[in-house]
């Protein structure tokens, strides 16, 4: 069973890299993977350069940045998974082949993910450097929190791909223009868990939607762990030590994967009933 | 005679020159002015997400402590926004998509001109972008008390004309360039999403860039387009506009004529193309 799981997995995240990467030649696939975070983050340092007088070295830059770098795995993830479902069924409408093979569905969904995954963290990265480079990041390598980085790294993709599976499945579901759900639950969430502002800057009513989310914990977590003590200057989460922070995160992970097993189950006996697994909405 | 009282027998009205091109036009952007209007999710994805995206802009501005204005031009460019995903997915991805679905050999087959087809998908979809556009407007300038001062509505008019004429007329460019891209166009349509909105300063006055750059930025109908609407629609505009407006309004009259000559030029090769080599509107390419 674990040997059939891992044979799925290695074969979808294999087939998720040839489907993300084969379409051009490498040097067109790379600037097709950068621009469009490196165009992202290029707006916020303008509007910030544009209004502050105070420089790269105000907390609020870093924060910003690193809130947006990280964000790439939320839309390379969480809504890549959920798309990876309707790319199979509409575009290549290979999913019913794969429901009748004898393999899971969720493995070979979170396996098609690691091609984006891979993909993101090499955005990540190179924004990151960017950052560094050219406009005054206050990052050292030396100086970041390794074990918390990687415990909140884990942490958090376990909890973008289970909100994967459940919008995956979900999608499923839906009879017609299912595309947006995952772009349109990652723009929510890129307002709403503090990504790019401290939450605290939204009205009051809204920001309970902000605690919510696992996403908000992880984005503080990774600031805390690469920032150190420059990720302390706003108060939203400054009553939480990393230790709370951390596991406050890893109930929610915990909760999103349970609720992701439920969710699949039933959306996909929906999808079943209704004989939605080969319907081509409208590609 | 109209088709309705004709007997039955009778050999069905055939429109040739302006008449059939008027008909092609209207026929085509129906479906964008009447038809995507019945599709929430449509309608939902083209409001709502940049809307999410623009309120996102504006609380940095305000965890950044801009002055309001700025909070204007976020939500100015984020109504804008709307017009330039139109015109990528549903303007130059639009043959490709076509080309999938098989309704690209029928174009070219039927005894229509491609530049009607496209005359007609870019005046629905400008119309049809417009409301959401508006929505996304009028939503952010009553949630953000946005205070507009418009110095001069014609001039307002004029650029907002000429921008939408020069943006479609490069749609149309790209719609043909994007069919001999073949499977690469939703990557580049993708692609070309952030860079645009960096680079013809949606959320920032691109003054800022410096003149070399704001200069080169400028080929894009888009970046003259709002830096003269926000220097017409803002009292503070003037002082963060780029090049005058007269000036501006110049450069894009100039654009949009060579934008829509380029596009016929562009649309008589893809057709010739298509009907000399049969490959263009294979699926399979």
């Amino acid at each position: 069973m674990l040997r059939q799981h891992a044979q799925t997995f290695r074969t979808a995240a294999w087939l998720g890299w040839q489907i993300e990467s084969n379409w051009t030649d490498p040097l067109l696939f790379f600037v097709f993977s950068v621009l469009k975070p490196i165009s992202s983050v290029l707006i916020l340092v303008f509007m910030y350069n544009v209004v502050a007088q105070t420089g790269p070295g105000d907390p609020i830059f870093a924060f910003i940045y690193l809130g947006n770098a990280f964000y790439i795995y939320v839309g390379a993830v969480m809504a890549d998974t959920s798309y990876a479902i309707l790319d199979d069924r509409e575009r290549y409408r290979t999913l019913k082949y794969l429901y009748v093979a004898p393999i899971s569905v969720p493995v070979y969904l979170v396996g098609r993910a690691v091609a984006r995954f891979v993909i993101g963290t090499l955005a990540v990265a190179i924004t990151l450097a960017a950052g560094v480079l050219f406009f005054g990041l206050p990052i050292s390598l030396a100086r970041v929190d390794w074990p918390l980085f990687t415990a909140s790294m884990l942490l958090g993709v376990a909890s973008l791909a289970s909100l994967g599976l459940v919008l995956g499945a979900w999608t499923l579901t839906i009879r017609n223009e299912p595309w947006f759900l995952g772009e349109a639950v990652a723009a929510a969430m890129y307002l709403f868990s503090g990504a790019i502002f401290p939450l605290d800057i939204l009205p009051r009513w809204l920001q309970p939607i902000g605690f919510a989310l696992p996403m908000s914990y992880w984005l503080e977590l990774v600031r805390r762990s690469v920032l150190g003590d420059a990720a302390a200057a706003f108060p939203t989460f400054a009553a939480l030590s990393d230790g709370q922070l951390l596991l406050i995160l890893a109930a929610m992970t915990l909760v999103l994967a349970v609720i992701a097993a439920v969710a699949f189950r039933f959306f996909d006996r929906v999808a079943r009933d209704r004989g939605l697994i080969d319907v081509v909405s409208n590609f | 005679m109209s088709r309705s009282n004709a007997a039955p027998w009778a050999a069905p009205v055939k429109f040739t020159g302006w008449r059939l091109f008027l008909r092609t036009v209207w026929a085509r952007a129906y479906p964008r002015i009447i038809g995507q209007q019945r599709e929430p999710a449509w309608v939902f994805s083209e409001t709502f997400l940049p809307f999410l995206a623009t309120v996102g802009y504006v609380y940095v501005y305000r965890a950044i402590r801009a002055p309001e204005v700025y909070i204007g031009f976020a939500v100015m460019g984020g109504a804008m926004t709307a017009f330039w995903l139109n015109v990528m997915w549903s303007m130059s991805a639009q043959l490709y998509w076509d080309k999938e679905q098989g309704n690209l050999p029928l174009y070219i087959m039927s005894p229509t001109s491609l530049m009607a087809i496209m005359l007609g998908m870019a005046l629905g979809g400008m119309l049809a972008t417009s409301l959401r556009a508006a929505i996304i407007l009028v939503l952010g300038s009553w949630l953000f008390q946005v205070p507009f001062a418009v110095s001069s509505f014609v001039q307002l008019f004029a650029v907002f004309l000429l921008t939408m004429t020069a943006l479609y007329g490069l749609g149309m460019i790209l719609g043909s360039l994007f069919l001999l891209f073949g499977r690469d166009a939703w990557q580049i349509t993708n692609m070309l999403q952030e860079p645009v909105y960096f680079v013809s300063g949606f959320y920032f006055p691109i003054r800022n860039f410096g003149f070399a750059l704001a200069l080169g930025a400028s080929i894009l109908p888009l970046t003259l387009g709002m830096d003269a609407m926000r220097q017409l629609v803002f009292a503070d505009g003037p002082a963060l506009g780029f090049l005058s407006v007269p000036l501006e309004l110049g450069i894009l009259a100039v654009m949009a004529v060579a934008f829509i000559a380029l596009a016929r030029l562009c649309l008589s090769v893809i057709e010739r193309k298509a009907r000399e080599e049969g490959t263009l509107t294979d699926r399979r390419r």
